[in-house]
């Protein structure tokens, strides 16, 4: 596995060379740096770890700062681990870029989803609500019925899905195709949309 | 969205006619057909344009054989090979929707300058 980290640009679509139009999400990657480098010796397991978006130095703490100055690089607002990095060349301190990625690669991409509130459960969980206005129900339309009877169980079972904060958890899609890499501005172009707003942080892997 | 343009600015035609809506085009449209290209017209008037950017497209109407026939085009689609303007009238509305209700020579009335 290897991967980069980036930001969300927005969507758009760009026509292939059949004159087919894609829908696919810009999305800024790179240039990460690896920032520390974990052994199985020394940390029990191999990772690399790649940091992404530079950000001022009176923005960083001191521990932060003597991490960075190991890697002799820029402090960095998003630091990420990639299990198992497969990629040429992987040094402490060496940029990695877009180009990473090729023209029809599969992708998995994880990012943040928006945040949607304190929702129902139809919106929630997909409930189909009581469903009837009528024989004395006229404010149960879009409630979960019963969450527990009265003789058995007499209680209300643990992880019964009910009304609550949705969104705003991490999300990962599979399998988008990568339609255009552009080097030179560090962006991807991936088939289909992405998790989260935009500005989002995301990490894609191959 | 400087950097969404960035990536359309290498597939956004410029060399397109200016065109609105009301005017009469003729559009040269490629037809891929096994493996043999060749380009089809459609000339017909021009009844609504939406979107910018990637996502444009415009309407296309025309009468034939008595039977009316609407395409829709994306504006900078790959599968376009040139666009003609033939004609172009004043128009009151930017959609021409009231043209599908309308006889013939009222819609000559209608488009001519």
């Amino acid at each position: 596995m290897s991967g980069i980290l980036g930001k969300k640009v927005g969507m758009t679509s760009i026509f292939d060379e059949n004159g087919v139009s894609i829908p696919c999400t810009v999305i800024e990657a790179g240039p990460c740096f690896v920032t520390q480098i974990r052994t199985k010796e020394k940390d029990g397991y191999e990772a690399v770890q790649l940091g992404f978006d530079e950000k001022p130095d009176r923005l960083v703490n001191k521990p932060a700062k003597g991490h960075f100055a190991k890697a002799n690089v820029k402090a960095l607002r998003l630091l990420r681990e990639f299990r198992d990095f497969k990629a040429a060349g992987i040094t402490i301190g060496k940029e990695v870029k877009v180009d990473l990625f090729a023209k029809g690669d599969k992708v998995s991409v994880t990012a943040k989803s928006k945040g949607k509130g304190f929702q129902g459960v139809v919106r929630r969980h997909h409930f189909s609500g009581v469903g009837m206005t009528t024989h004395g129900q006229s404010d149960r339309v879009r409630a979960p019925g019963s969450i527990g009877s009265s003789s058995y169980p007499s209680r209300v079972f643990k992880g019964m899905r009910m009304a609550g904060r949705m969104g705003f958890r991490n999300v990962t899609v599979k399998n988008l195709t990568v339609v255009q890499v552009i080097l030179e501005s560090n962006l991807i172009l991936v088939k289909g949309s992405v998790p989260g707003a935009i500005n989002t942080y995301v990490e894609i892997t191959k | 969205m400087n950097k969404i343009k960035l990536v359309e600015a290498t597939q956004l035609k410029t060399n397109l006619p200016e065109f609105s809506t009301g005017d009469t085009l003729n559009v040269h449209v490629r037809v891929v057909e096994g493996d043999k290209e060749r380009i089809q017209q459609f000339q017909g008037v021009v009844i609504g344009k939406r979107g910018s950017g990637m996502g444009a497209t415009f309407t296309i109407r025309k009468v034939s054989d008595g039977v009316g026939v609407e395409r829709i085009f994306p504006t900078h689609s790959p599968r376009i090979a040139k666009i003609e303007k033939m004609k172009s009238s004043r128009v009151r509305r930017s959609k021409l929707y009231y043209l599908r209700d309308l006889a013939a020579r009222q819609i000559r009335q209608k488009t001519s300058l």
